[in-house]
């Protein structure tokens, strides 16, 4: 056995997604000595990891481990990322590819010293998609804070000729530059992971479940900004009606997931999701109710433990069966949610202040396709021509797998050989 | 090194209109003797920088420190390599926080730039830790996550050594029958071949892989980059050279004898799904007792799993396999599965095979809590259940049954690696992941408690081995990394840019054992007499070392007991007795983050606070606490992470270990008879920069109600 050298030719790798995936794969592929580029559709990094709270089961705070990973991207020579940035068109085989890729304006340049002068003197608000309208922010802003990079964005569609003068007067170091246009530029590279992601599948499109008609019924991602402290609220869950704090909350399980109207899959995140988004619940308030409607509760590993400390609390109430209808309370901003219990084949009516729909995991591929790059009908990403898939883009996972996929599709874009079809599912 | 200094003051983001900072110039250049000090309205752009760059050329400086920013913004236009730099957040901690043009402002400023130049004067380049090493990788187990880790390792261009206790590799794919597809739409066929041989085949003829069989690591001594492995292998012992370790020595089933209750041991027709496979590959389905072909087989799931008094955790691979099996069942088309469990856990795309079993009218699927196995008499079996879809009590009749038992990691049972390591043969608090060798943190998968080892597979998490396959790669690469890292004389995660190490001073050691015993890591090994052996490849670059020294003599490059304490005597202490001044210890990736935050928002804190970034609080070292006290510092605040079973700390310990210091900080205040609570520490994390006013704001106020340190003046 002798030691065997590597081909010849600089490895460069593209990561298409800056998400945890995008991020994992990046700084792992960078720091084995490659080359790594990563192209972010949003002007931050960190994608949807950067949206929550807390992770389940440690209830530990996402910004902790995203830090580590931009301390690394800081850190690493290798690394190049481009934010607000999409991937046009990919040609090319395995080991030489040229990829185009167009960087939209963000109207704000790196003389951006992230003072928050623009901010402070902008004129125009516009409706905050960090947090999913929850709330209204600047059209010159920051994403959120602890966003990185630590640059400001300007909406220049939502900012009018008054705004434009208002935010670059304020600005001392011509950071703000309405001519920007969009750039295409090409890069040449050896290997591609696609780490894209997911959306929260649309819950507008679940006629019986209320949402968009009563206010009292949320999203379980809208759960996680209302819970940050860096959300609409600061942290406080209250309800959207009146402001009012939640004194019973119920959980709508598989809310379009596994259900072949909608998406019909498992989404593998929304039980220890909403396990999770329980304990936010009661620790604001220690009389407050939960009840969680399920078909089977899907805690795998280790979560288990999670689902038995949750278990645990007498405040909260597990019923199997498959929610039917939500509808508004008609004397109070209260929700009622109608289900039969599987067990019992009674039917019952629960009412609540605030209903979360766990809504599940829509692959970006569902909406958004990157050029040359195979997708299932669901828009699952494919890994073929050398285009290596990663993390949710691929199929459902929760972060911890996630990581654990974007290092193995790493290592896969890494290798010699070319790994073909090897992975389509986790079955 | 030379040092010749510049200091770089910015005067944008409202610096210059806080502070004066022509004062805080002249200061620097008169007190700290800085031959070159400089400002600009916008060091950060181009000019700014250029600025820098040309007296770099010109003047030759070389240790640069820049009064400006966080050292989180604006990283790329502050490098200069060949350079030390050092980074004083005056616009955040001198200028967002307190008020501009106070007195208070002013003397931030100056408190800053005296520690930033501090710094610099005691810090200097890093030097990398080198030594004769070997990339080539151990993978311990020849399961299908080890082969495949083995595979991709040897494509990657790096020698394997395969270490597998049977005298065949393949593992548990060796006992199955069949496996459920790889697909992303699972339809007919629903079953399908191993291919276990295949893969053998691969490793085996690949050239960089040597195969031990029948083989066990008897010993594992020395450190990543180079280890010493012991290995037996029917009957010959060999010591190779490993640079790093992918351990996948997978699991053991559920010893089935546990569940009589379910009827193993009571009834030759109750199975395990092992012994299930192992039927099924035979050729038919029949029953143990009699040979007979069974025609309704029942399979219960969760068998001793989820389950208090056996398993607590779920095994996540047995409702698909019970799935699987109930197909090898319907292979005979008048042969009736029958499924009873808890939750069917079928999460992501594998609700697809789920729901194909839930279109074949000859699987039934139904919920239920199993109470009892029974005889019915006939020669069939009785299941009693509870609670089940077919109301609150219900039995089935079978003819075998299935127990879905569950996988117990092999580290749970047997150290494995058998370190040499002073710290024991295993890795470390493994009971907190139920024996798994699993990682603590969410967001890295591949950490272990020792450097150079990455654990994948069922001994890391139950999963299935597709997902074995992919956790194969995952681990593979982090060996990889290592291994290059450790080449570089470089840190691996979560300091994978590091160049420093800690050096002790060892004549100066008096061997107490403090170090050896506190490393997270298990990086330094003593002899008999207790001396410490620093094994830098071990290293994480935390400085719990560095703050367990009594005698202070464990250093880093950019990084000491004296740089800091030296920074904190240089603290000015206010000449009014009433105003105190605090000294807030900060764990860089989440307590300074979450002060940066606060910072940006413009909250104001109180003035009484100068904040200094360590490592980890794990470096906190005690003798801090005597240079500040004895300066007539009047308190001081340790903010670091979360500690416990749940610990965010990523050095594991060092936030824990710095409260048990200060568990004994009491004997150094009473030698200077001062009272306990003017040293406090708490756990601070990311996110939770909005409680750090009133946090800081009570601190002041307790030590304002203890009074001024008489040490003072």
């Amino acid at each position: 056995m002798s030691a065997h050298s590597s081909e010849s030719t600089t490895p460069r790798l593209l990561v298409i997604g800056g998400g945890f995936s995008g991020l994992t794969s990046a700084v792992d592929a960078a720091e084995k000595g490659i080359e790594v580029i990563i192209v972010e559709k949003n002007p931050y990094l960190g994608g949807r990891v950067a949206q929550l709270n807390k992770y389940f089961p440690k209830l530990c705070p996402p910004n902790c481990g995203l830090e580590i990973n931009f301390r690394r991207i800081r850190e690493n020579p290798l690394i190049t990322f481009y934010t607000m940035a999409e991937v046009e068109d990919i040609s090319g085989s395995p080991g030489d590819y040229t990829v185009t890729i167009k960087l939209n304006p963000r109207y704000v340049n790196d003389n951006c010293t992230a003072c928050n002068a623009c901010t402070e003197a902008c004129p125009k608000t516009i409706p905050n998609e960090f947090n999913f309208g929850m709330d209204l922010i600047k059209a010159a802003y920051l994403p959120f804070n602890q966003a990185f990079p630590l640059k400001y964005v300007v909406d220049a569609a939502h900012c009018d000729n008054n705004c434009k003068k208002a935010c670059m007067e304020a600005c001392k170091y011509n950071a703000i530059d309405f001519n920007m246009k969009p750039v295409t530029i090409t890069k040449k590279v050896t290997s591609i992971i696609l780490a894209t992601g997911w959306n929260p599948y649309d819950a507008n499109k679940i006629d019986n479940l209320g949402f968009g008609q009563i206010k009292n019924v949320i999203t379980n991602m809208m759960m996680e900004r209302l819970a940050s402290p860096n959300g609409p609220t600061n942290g406080k869950i209250i309800r959207p009606s009146d402001g009012k704090p939640v004194d019973s909350v119920i959980f709508v399980q598989c809310a379009g997931s596994r259900d072949e109207n909608h998406l019909a899959f498992c989404s593998y995140i929304c039980c220890m999701a909403s396990l999770k988004q329980a304990q936010y619940i009661r620790e604001q308030n220690k009389d407050a109710k939960i009840y969680i409607f399920y078909i089977d509760i899907r805690t795998p590993g280790k979560y288990e433990q999670f689902y038995w400390k949750v278990k645990e609390d007498p405040n909260v109430i597990f019923i199997k069966g498959k929610v039917a209808k939500v509808t508004q309370d008609t004397s109070s901003d209260d929700v009622i949610v109608e289900a039969e219990d599987m067990l019992t084949g009674e039917k019952i009516q629960t009412k609540a202040s605030l209903v979360v729909l766990a809504t599940g995991m829509e692959p970006s591929g569902a909406t958004m396709k990157v050029p040359k790059v195979e997708y299932t009908e669901e828009g699952f990403s494919i890994s073929s021509n050398g285009i290596f898939a990663a993390g949710c883009s691929k199929y459902p996972l929760d972060v911890a797998k996630s990581v654990q996929d974007a290092t193995g599709a790493a290592m896969k874009a890494l290798s010699l050989k070319i790994h073909e079809g090897e992975e389509v599912s986790h079955g | 090194m030379d040092k010749k200094y510049g200091l770089y003051i910015c005067t944008g983001c409202s610096i210059g209109e806080s502070i004066n900072v022509e004062k805080v110039a002249t200061k620097s250049k008169n007190a700290l003797k800085i031959p070159i000090v400089k400002s600009h309205f916008a060091l950060c752009a181009k000019e700014g920088v250029d600025l820098i760059k040309a007296d770099i050329t010109n003047e030759g400086i070389n240790t640069i420190i820049i009064a400006a920013c966080s050292p989180r913004v604006k990283y790329e236009e502050f490098k200069f390599p060949g350079c030390l730099v050092e980074r004083v957040p005056l616009r955040e901690l001198a200028v967002w926080i307190n008020e501009p043009n106070s007195e208070e402002a002013q003397l931030a400023a100056d408190d800053y730039i005296r520690m930033g130049v501090i710094k610099a004067q005691k810090a200097f380049m890093p030097e990398p830790f080198l030594f004769e090493t070997t990339k080539d990788i151990l993978v311990i187990g020849g399961g299908i996550t080890g082969m495949t880790a083995a595979i991709e390792i040897a494509n990657a261009g790096y020698n394997v050594f395969l270490v597998e206790k049977e005298d065949r590799l393949g593992g548990f794919l060796n006992k199955l029958y069949k496996k459920i597809p790889v697909s992303n739409k699972y339809q007919e066929p629903l079953i399908v071949d191993t291919e276990v041989d295949k893969i053998i085949k691969e490793v085996e003829s690949n050239p960089h892989i040597k195969v031990y069989k029948s083989a066990k690591v008897e010993k594992t001594e020395g450190m990543p980059g180079a280890f010493d492995v012991t290995i037996t292998s029917n009957g010959n012992t060999e010591t190779v050279k490993i640079g790093a370790i992918v351990l996948a020595a997978g699991w053991r089933p559920y010893d089935a004898s546990k569940l009589q209750h379910l009827g193993y041991g009571k009834f030759q027709d109750v199975v395990t799904n092992i012994e299930f496979e192992e039927i099924a590959k035979k050729g038919s389905i029949v029953r143990p007792s009699d040979g007979r072909e069974a025609t309704k087989v029942a399979f219960i799931q969760c068998a001793g799993q989820r389950d208090p008094n056996h398993l607590q955790y779920c095994s996540a691979m047995c409702c698909a396999t019970s799935l699987k099996q109930a197909k090898y069942v319907r292979q005979n088309p008048n042969a009736v599965a029958m499924i009873l469990y808890k939750d069917l856990r079928t999460p992501g795309t594998l609700e697809y095979y789920y729901k194909e079993a839930q279109n074949d009218a000859g699987i039934m699927l139904t919920k239920g809590d199993v109470i009892s196995v029974t005889d019915a008499g006939n020669g069939n079996l009785f299941i009693e259940m509870e609670d089940s879809l077919f109301g609150k009590k219900a039995k089935v009749e079978a003819d075998l049954i299935v127990l879905a038992t569950g996988i117990v990691p092999e580290t749970a049972i047997d150290p494995v690696l058998n370190l040499t390591y002073r710290q024991g043969p295993g890795l470390p608090d493994l009971d907190l992941y139920n024996g798994f060798a699993d990682s603590n943190f969410i967001c890295f998968q591949y950490e272990t408690r020792r450097t150079g080892i990455y654990a994948a597979g069922a001994v890391r998490q139950p999963m299935n081995s597709t997902e074995a396959q992919e956790d194969a790669r995952g681990a593979a690469l982090k060996a990889i990394q290592c291994v290059e890292h450790i080449a570089k004389g470089m840190a691996v995660h979560p300091r994978a840019w590091d160049l420093t190490y800690p050096d002790p001073m060892m004549t100066k050691c008096t061997a107490c054992k403090r170090c050896t015993e506190e490393c997270p890591f298990g990086a330094i090994d003593e002899d008999e007499k207790g001396t410490p052996f620093y094994k830098v490849g071990r290293c994480r670059r935390c400085g719990t070392c560095m703050g367990a020294c009594p005698e202070r003599i464990v250093s880093f490059k950019d990084f000491n007991v004296d740089m800091i304490g030296t920074m904190m005597k240089n603290v000015s202490v206010p000449s009014d007795e009433e105003e105190p001044r605090i000294i807030v210890l900060a764990c860089e990736n989440d307590a300074y983050p979450a002060i940066d935050t606060i910072a940006n928002t413009k909250v104001k804190l109180n003035s009484a606070v100068r904040f200094i970034q360590v490592r980890c609080l794990g470096s906190t070292n005690l003798v801090w606490v005597a240079d500040a006290f004895s300066r007539g510092i009047d308190g001081m605040l340790l903010l670091g992470c979360k500690y416990g079973d749940n610990y965010q700390c990523h050095f594991a310990k060092g936030s824990e270990l710095a409260n048990y210091r200060l568990g004994k900080v009491q004997e150094t205040l009473d030698r200077l008879m001062l009272e306990a609570d003017r040293v406090q520490m708490m756990q601070l994390a990311i996110d939770e920069y909005e409680k750090l006013p009133s946090l800081i704001e009570d601190f002041v106020e307790r030590v304002k109600e203890i009074g001024p340190n008489p040490y003072r003046g």
